[in-house]
């Protein structure tokens, strides 16, 4: 499945394991929240990085214990209309501020892509047919926006600590 | 008003393009209708019975004459000469053809119009008291919050595919015209004991099928805080609300599944958890809102205009209209013009576009160019010198819109029902159309005084009939129209749910029914009680004698 990161396609080093495979000694793996509650302590051991995928109704909070082992944090779009990942990513960057890489998969579509990245998404499975050439079309076509503190390539208005530094279109 | 600067001209213009974008990608295929659907209804565009329809926002119902002139020119030239005022003060347009959207959209831009985010899991265009800023008796403008929120719902990050539809309604106001116990959230701005002015904030209010008014939630919000404590409420929604159901995803079932007490809990906990003065504006920003709801240049005015009054001994027809559909302004010598588009017999909420013009003109000349849209589907001349109130009533009329009938019984709210809408299981204009017809006689609609009946062609209420005095709900049974009645319903400060009174009526009977109602009302009122004063002193049982042994 394509991988879309820094506004290319990229390869994908992680790799989905199932519940019941047995963790291998190296390379990257994403687990579920519970295979990863349950093999927390070899996790440590072994050589490769961590990740987990998250299911829309599990609350964020149960995962914070583990978040420093964690480097890539995958949410899901069970349908595109389907928007509680946002409130996940948001809460994931903000509340527990979570550093690492934080995914999109499932049903994702070159149209959310602005909202995608303002919530603290920066990488993104799209396994829809569109063109990288679209989802970076999409991503480029809103220069502003209005909500502070959302990070972002948008511009917000006024000055606030979160929106400074960033191009401020001239006020009319 | 407001006035876009280059900021928001930016945003819009950038929105047309990507959907135009998206527009053409869907013409080529390349975006499947199911991928489309969202993404036009973020644009307020639908797919109707016999064609697409556009829903423009009029942003907490507010427009110059400006805009009204372009809205009449868009009615003209991609429309068929007419636009219809819908009930969340948006203008709809019923004819359409989806390659000319973006040129709509455009011309649209070019007064500062758009079309965001009126339908669509969403939030939905902010709506307000539509005696805003003008009202005799408001505590404080709600506009600049109005606005602030217009803003801040645009394209939100977080909220834009939330499990339902999502509106916020507000008022200034004790007196409670914007329907705000019915709302997904509800907001009045008060003082609180040590005077201050702040936020009474309601959740989970909502018609449809499960009606509901509103919880409180926040007895006293700081003003500035606003925005950080929305964002608490539509987290917890967006992450809770229910998206496995249709018809239990609104929020209102969220806080009913809950409890008001539990939810109410949630939100503060997640309010609490908050970095609130990061998402807040800079006091200047909300100063540079605030700044545009300026008062506009009144003329220092005395309180009585010697010609005014002398028309009013007159003219028994301008003295009857004044007394209806005029009410008292703020600042002296002024007063708010409401004009009724609800014509005897007409469709409610249509205008055509030579009335759009002489509103337009008339708001110009004499409404420092303000001109607001209500949720009645009426709309509204704020700010007109009394001394001009007989030119306004004259030009009103010359056009056909000086019926004096606001808040009577033929001003009645009807949402398109099956003459349109792709949902709707009944006619509901056609019915409306009838009552008027039978109530129409002016010298009895005023003998009946305050009577709201409120009509929906469909389970989704879009008609307000569960507010209304007398609610009129179409439903279908094996292919026949019939007609539930609701009665008590109420939107305003002291907000009911109607109650069914028994078995529904056909097309043929409903009008009947009502008129039985009404004529049952009459003849049991005392000292001059209206009709909601009459119900809720009597109750619903002499109206369903009436009406179910006639019948
Ligand atoms: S109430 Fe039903 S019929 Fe009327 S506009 Fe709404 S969805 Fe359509």
């Amino acid at each position: 499945m394509p991988l879309i990161r820094d506004g290319k396609i990229v390869e994908d080093s992680w790799v989905l394991l199932d519940d019941e495979a047995e963790l291998p000694a190296k390379g990257d793996v994403i687990l579920s929240l519970n295979r990863l509650k349950k093999d927390a302590d070899t996790i440590q051991t072994r050589g490769g990085r961590t990740g987990v995928i998250l299911e829309n109704d599990v609350d964020e909070e149960d995962l914070a214990a583990y978040l420093p082992q964690i480097d890539l944090v995958a949410l899901t779009f069970p349908a595109f209309t389907d928007g509680r990942a946002y409130s996940q990513a948001r809460q994931l960057r903000t509340k527990l501020g979570f550093k690492g890489e934080l995914r999109a998969t499932g049903n994702v579509l070159a149209d959310q892509a602005t909202f995608l990245c303002r919530v603290g998404f920066d990488s993104f499975e799209v396994d829809n047919g569109q063109s990288i050439d679209v989802w970076n079309k999409a991503l480029r076509s809103m220069s502003v926006a209005y909500q502070r503190g959302y990070d972002g390539e948008q511009a917000t208005r006024d000055s606030n600590p979160s929106s400074q530094g960033k191009a401020q279109p001239t006020l009319a | 008003m407001y006035r876009y600067d280059e900021f928001d001209a930016t945003f819009v213009s950038e929105r047309v393009v990507q959907f135009r974008d998206q527009v053409e990608r869907r013409v080529k295929g390349e975006l499947s209708e199911e991928q489309f659907r969202p993404l036009r209804l973020m644009n307020g565009l639908y797919l109707q019975l016999h064609a697409y329809m556009l829903r423009v926002a009029v942003p907490y119902g507010t427009l110059n004459s400006r805009q009204m002139h372009k809205l009449a020119f868009i009615a003209d030239k991609f429309d068929r000469g007419y636009g219809h005022f819908t009930t969340r003060q948006n203008i709809q347009y019923n004819w359409p053809k989806l390659p000319d959207v973006p040129a709509i959209l455009d011309n649209l831009a070019e007064v500062e119009m758009h079309a965001i985010q009126t339908s669509g899991n969403c939030i939905r265009n902010v709506t307000a008291d539509q005696w805003s800023g003008v009202a005799a008796d408001e505590v404080e403008d709600p506009r600049p919050y109005a606005e602030l929120m217009r803003q801040w719902s645009s394209l939100h990050p977080e909220f834009s595919f939330l499990p339902r539809k999502f509106k916020i309604a507000v008022t200034g106001d004790e007196a409670d015209r914007a329907v705000i116990a019915y709302h997904d959230i509800g907001l009045r701005l008060k003082k609180n004991s040590a005077g201050d002015i702040g936020f009474e904030i309601f959740v989970g209010g909502g018609m449809g099928r499960t009606p509901m008014i509103a919880a409180r939630v926040r007895e006293w919000l700081p003003k500035s805080e606003l925005l950080g404590y929305l964002e608490a409420v539509m987290r917890v929604y967006n992450l809770n609300g229910r998206r496995d159901n249709k018809y239990k995803a609104r929020i209102k079932i969220l806080v009913h599944e809950l409890g008001a007490e539990e939810f109410t809990r949630q939100v503060e906990e997640e309010y609490a958890r908050l970095d609130v003065p990061q998402g807040l504006p800079s006091d200047q920003e909300l100063e540079r809102i605030a700044a545009y709801f300026a008062p506009p240049a009144y003329e220092d005015l005395a309180e009585n205009d010697a010609d005014h009054t002398q028309h009013l001994v007159d003219n028994k027809e301008f003295a009857e209209w004044v007394e209806r559909n005029v009410a008292p302004h703020k600042v002296t010598g002024y007063a708010i013009v409401n004009i009724s588009l609800k014509p005897v017999g007409g469709v409610p909420g249509d205008a055509t576009s030579g009335q759009m013009r002489a509103i337009a003109d008339l708001a110009q000349k004499m409404s420092l160019d303000e001109i607001r849209v209500t949720h009645e589907q009426n709309l509204v001349l704020p700010n007109v010198r009394k001394h001009d109130l007989f030119a306004v009533w004259q030009e009103l009329k010359e056009h056909k819109l000086a019926d004096a009938n606001l808040g009577l019984a033929t001003d009645i709210i009807s949402c398109p029902g099956l003459d349109y809408c792709g949902l709707a299981t009944a006619r509901s204009i056609p019915i409306s159309q009838d009552i008027s017809n039978r109530l129409g006689d002016i010298k009895r609609q005023r003998d009946i005084g305050d009577l709201k009946i409120k009509i929906s062609g469909c389970i989704n209420a879009c008609g307000h009939h569960h507010a209304g005095h007398i609610g009129i709900l179409g439903l279908e049974k094996r292919g026949v129209e019939y007609y539930q009645i609701t009665l008590g319903g109420s939107g305003d400060e002291n907000a009911a749910v109607g109650q069914i009174i028994g078995p529904g009526f056909s097309s043929e009977t409903v009008t009947d029914a009502v008129e039985t109602i009404v004529d049952t009302y009459v003849d049991l009122r005392q000292n001059g009680e209206t009709f909601l004063e009459a119900y809720r002193r009597v109750g619903a049982e002499p109206f369903k004698e009436a009406v179910y042994a006639t019948h």
